[in-house]
């Protein structure tokens, strides 16, 4: 019942701030901020109070199951397992930072700029936690008009197009996840004659590897796109640099991890043997993106772009590490969906931070700002590094984890993307070269942080280095997730086989030691 | 004709009644609020009437009507319609000059006509049911005769539907031709009798298509649907798209299931030519269009579009989702006139982009219901679009229509771009000068009233569908 009083709790404050916006926008903040820190604490009991077995097999934390559309099989069904748990606790942390970063940015349609922010953190929610299909992409819309509105009103000069692309991208991805819904729906539905949605029913579906390969490609193109990865990644440069702050904030941090968890969650259990024979194909891309995203991010001069592609990167190690079929790529995979949502929010709230003092995202026109802005400079310091994946914070974990899960499945892929790491070292000493130091041309007053920004900014960074020393605590949670995703080992096995890799006994290596591996 | 059939048409002569009543009430002493009374309460009456009706009610009117489920259920969304039609209707001519006395008469006849057709199982009651909406609807058109547009829609639509009856016409003739009957049953069985088809019969189907086509408003033979929606008074334009077509729609099910209209191929390829084409081509010009009644116009071809999607998948579900995605469409696109209704002034309709400029800071409840319209429209979640959209690619997903299926989902795509961008103007902040008079409290009352229950169902069939999809579920 808890998950779905957080979902309502979004929604019922969303509504509720933007009533109250006619009275006051402060009241309209004050409440919105109370709902996302309400379902904070919500999570937070739920991780306290239930013991998030380590073992893999366990069972869901919590699980509802309610009524909704029985004619069709429809139900309200969520349920939490460690995966689920941590997205949701960064849905709502995220969320509560979203509220405060637009504390000051947002000055006019106070009210509606709050409905659309707590509904589309209801959205995401909701697509963490449900175990429905027809629930999933009700959700999957649910968050989408949302964030056009937040991009279409409260963007920067080109927020019209922006907003259009991201619309259309997505939206047109989604329908072609409904109708692979649909066509498993049916096909479940003639193979049993029970007509249901549910994910637990759908999961053991027997259909013709020709069927399921379509279904599989439906739903991939809904992760792909959101994820996104690289030809069709083109949305995500213009969606990102025209948000409002909280809008990229909330578009990096966890509307990109919903593509990640779809994979992960939907995509693969669906369609095991499918996805094991795509494999080779989704590394690829993974591993193109990677490097594609990395090159494009050096030669931006758009602070928000930068970032932006620094995300294609980085979401291009989600791809190889899902596709990779091992544990600890998987583990790394999470880890990254954790680390990216902070490193690579935080860098859009400096980059918004700069905007609003300096109205320009040009980072030709900024340098040597560490003497003005020293807090700013160190803090950005921290998110530059992470973003390059130096050891000791929370993005090198798991782009380390990644790397070695998939290099018994493709070493050469892996040797691409370990390149890609070298690029980031680029692209991210570059942001910190541009900005933060070289020659001061810059005339306007450059203040500090403000308390507000510090808030976001401190808790985050303390985050990213607690993840990156001790990483245990994310592995263990999302364990039994993880374990559940991977498919049969002999059809990894046949995998391997067919790349021509040393056969080395990874399945069975990888489960002794566990996640215990890098607990140093 | 027997007691029990007379007593079965007893919502026919309700709504015959009703005109009647009418027509003397003019001619005592017109009064616009009397004649609308008289009107409300008896679509009230007939619809409490028709609902005394089980839902398995069979009875046929031999050879002309049958009355079933499916019959019943769509003579009860029919008058629902009209009911708020005619509800709009008030609020809208209450502020205009003219006679309007007559309106309702004619609307009720409109209305006939369209129950007759959905209950037709034989050409002659199929034409009279047609003729009798049509001819209403040419005097409906043209009502409103001080505006420059109007007698140029109502000439159009005159001329194009009276070349369409002559090709339905010649149509049935051709099928009579060949096989000697014209009750649909009886076409069913001369033609499984005969094995083979022959030309004659092809041309009958021919005609009788293009006859169809027009009335629908299907490409090639939407011509006439963006100039009659614009010079059409707004709450006649609902009535079209809602009324008219959607009698048409229900017509078209029962005559494909009676004559097993899917086992002809070439039959079930023209249709799919006629789906495609229109969503495309009725998306693709609502693209650019900046009058919203336009723009709604040629969204409505593509609605019909995404109907014959699920009619081409037939069977029970395709049938289902017809039903249901009428409800749906039927509820939204009333809305959305209804609210272009209640925002027009004396002179002229609202119906171009900019007067929807900012209306969110204006009017905030009516923009963000013409945004729930909207979004129903796109078949956004939460809404009753959605719930019908979702039906119809299920229909069309279990048949196996991957290429319509594709195209429905490609065009609805494209058409949330458009009712987007209505959104966004709504939502743009800059403030206009223009305010809209204030209208009489019961007129504001009114019109408000039904804007807010068309909204209530909208939110309601799209979160708890279970009712409805139960109810269409015991009609079949």
């Amino acid at each position: 019942m808890i998950l779905l009083w957080i979902i309502l709790i979004l929604m019922g404050g969303g509504v509720l701030a933007g009533i109250a916006a006619t009275w006051n926008a402060v009241y309209c903040r004050i409440i919105a901020l109370a709902s996302v820190v309400l379902a904070t604490i919500l999570i937070l009991w739920i991780w306290i109070n239930h013991d998030v077995s380590l073992q893999p097999g366990s069972t869901w934390i919590t699980d509802i199951k309610l009524q909704w559309i029985p004619s069709f099989g429809i139900s309200f069904h969520l349920a939490l397992d460690g995966l689920s748990l941590l997205m949701l606790l960064l849905t709502s942390v995220l969320g509560i930072f979203a509220v405060l970063l637009s504390w000051n940015e947002i000055r006019y349609r106070t009210g509606f700029f709050h409905f659309n922010l707590l509904w589309v953190l209801a959205g995401i929610a909701g697509v963490f936690v449900t175990m429905d299909l027809f629930l999933l992409y009700f959700f999957w819309e649910v968050m989408l008009i949302p964030m056009y509105f937040l991009i279409g009103i409260w963007g920067h000069a080109n927020r019209q197009y922006a907003a259009y692309k991201f619309f259309i991208f997505t939206q047109a991805s989604g329908l072609l996840m409904l109708l692979a819904i649909l066509g498993l729906y049916f096909v479940h539905g003639s193979r049993t004659s029970v007509y249901t949605f549910d994910y637990f029913d759908l999961l053991a579906t027997t259909m013709s590897p020709d069927i399921a390969r379509w279904l599989m490609l439906g739903f991939l193109a809904a992760f792909l796109v959101k994820l996104p990865v690289v030809p069709f990644h083109t949305w995500l440069p213009d969606a990102h640099s025209e948000a409002p702050t909280a809008g990229s904030f909330i578009l990096a941090g966890l509307m990109l991890k919903t593509g990640a968890y779809g994979l992960i969650r939907f995509a693969v259990p669906l369609f095991p043997a499918q996805a094991v024979e795509f494999a080779p194909w989704a590394m690829l891309i993974g591993a193109v993106g990677i490097i594609y995203g990395a090159i494009q991010a050096f030669s931006q001069t758009d602070m928000k772009r930068l970032v932006a592609y620094t995300s294609v990167s980085h979401m291009g190690f989600v791809v190889l590490g899902v596709f990779a079929f091992s544990e600890m790529a998987l583990q790394g995979v999470v880890m990254q969906m954790i680390t990216h949502a902070i490193s690579t929010g935080a860098l859009f709230v400096v980059a918004g931070a700069l905007y609003e003092r300096l109205h320009t995202r040009d980072i030709l026109q900024m340098g040597g700002f560490w003497k003005r802005a020293p807090f700013m400079a160190t803090v950005s310091l921290v998110f530059v590094m992470a973003s390059l994946g130096l050891p000791g914070l929370g993005n090198f974990i798991a782009e380390f984890l990644i790397l070695m899960g998939s290099w018994s499945a493709s070493p050469v892929l892996t040797a691409i993307a370990t390149a890609g790491l070298v690029a980031a070292t680029a692209y991210s000493l570059r942001i910190m070269q541009k900005i933060f130091l070289g020659k001061d041309t810059h005339a306007p007053a450059l203040p500090d942080l403000s308390l507000r920004e510090k808030l976001v900014l401190v808790p985050m960074a303390i985050v990213i280095i607690i993840l990156g020393l001790f990483p245990q605590f994310i592995i263990d949670t999302a364990r039994p997730a993880v374990v559940r995703t991977l498919p049969e080992k002999e059809a990894i096995h046949a995998l391997h086989n067919q790349h021509n890799t040393t056969q080395s006994p990874t399945g069975g290596m990888l489960s002794a030691k566990g996640g215990n591996h890098e607990q140093e | 004709m027997n007691k029990s059939d007379l007593l079965s048409l007893v919502p026919l002569w309700i709504l015959s009644s009703a005109a009647i009543l009418n027509f003397f009430s003019i001619s005592i002493r017109r009064n616009h609020k009397v004649i609308v009374i008289i009107t409300l309460v008896s679509l009230v009456v007939d619809f409490v009437f028709l609902s005394t009706y089980s839902i398995r009610h069979q009875q046929a009117v031999e050879p002309l009507l049958v009355f079933d489920g499916f019959g019943i259920f769509n003579i009860g969304l029919i008058l629902l319609t009209t009911l708020i039609v005619i509800m709009m209707s008030y609020a809208y001519f209450e502020q205009r000059e003219e006679r309007k006395e007559e309106y309702y008469i004619l609307m009720i006849l409109a209305a006939l006509g369209s129950c007759i057709l959905v209950i037709s199982k034989h050409f002659a009651s199929l034409f009279l049911g047609l003729e009798v909406l049509s001819v209403s609807l040419y005097a409906l058109i043209a009502y409103l005769r001080k505006r420059e547009r109007s007698d140029e829609a109502g000439i159009k639509y005159l001329i194009l539907a009276a070349f369409s009856s002559a090709f339905l016409l010649f149509g049935m003739a051709l099928l009579y031709a060949a096989t000697g009957t014209m009750s649909f049953q009886g076409l069913a069985e001369r033609l499984t009798a005969a094995g083979e088809i022959s030309p004659l019969v092809w041309c009958g189907f021919g005609m009788f298509t293009v006859g169809v086509g027009f009335k629908l408003g299907v490409v090639p033979f939407h011509m006439w649907t963006p100039d009659v929606y614009e010079g059409a008074p707004a709450p006649v334009t609902a009535f079209i798209a809602t009324v008219s077509k959607g009698g048409m729609i229900a017509l078209l099910v029962r005559f494909f299931s009676m004559v097993q209209g899917h086992q002809f191929t070439l039959l079930v390829t023209v249709f799919t030519i006629l789906a495609v084409a229109s969503m495309f081509v009725g998306n693709f010009l609502a693209l650019r269009q900046n009058n919203i009644k336009r723009l709604l116009a040629y969204s409505s071809i593509a609605h019909v579009g995404y109907l014959l999607v699920a009619f081409l998948a037939g069977g029970q579900l395709g049938t289902q989702a017809i039903s249901f995605y009428l409800v749906a469409y039927f509820i939204t696109t009333l809305g959305a006139f209804g609210i272009m209704a209640t925002l027009s002034d004396k002179e002229r309709d609202a119906e171009l982009m900019e007067d929807y400029r900012g209306l969110l800071w204006r009017r905030p409840l009516t923009a963000i219901t013409f945004s729930a319209m909207l979004l129903s429209l796109a078949g956004i979640p939460l809404t009753a679009g959605f719930i019908g959209k979702f039906y119809v690619i299920a229909a069309g997903v279990r048949t196996s229509h991957w290429l319509l299926v594709f195209a429905l989902a490609i065009n609805s795509v494209i058409g949330l771009y458009y009712y987007i961008r209505i959104i966004a103007v709504m939502f743009d902040q800059r403030e206009t000068v223009r305010t809209s008079e204030e209208l009489r409290p019961l007129v504001y009352i009114i019109s408000s009233f039904t804007m807010a229950l068309l909204g209530v169902m909208l939110i309601w069939l799209g979160v708890h569908p279970e009712g409805m999809l139960m109810l269409i579920r015991d009609t079949l």
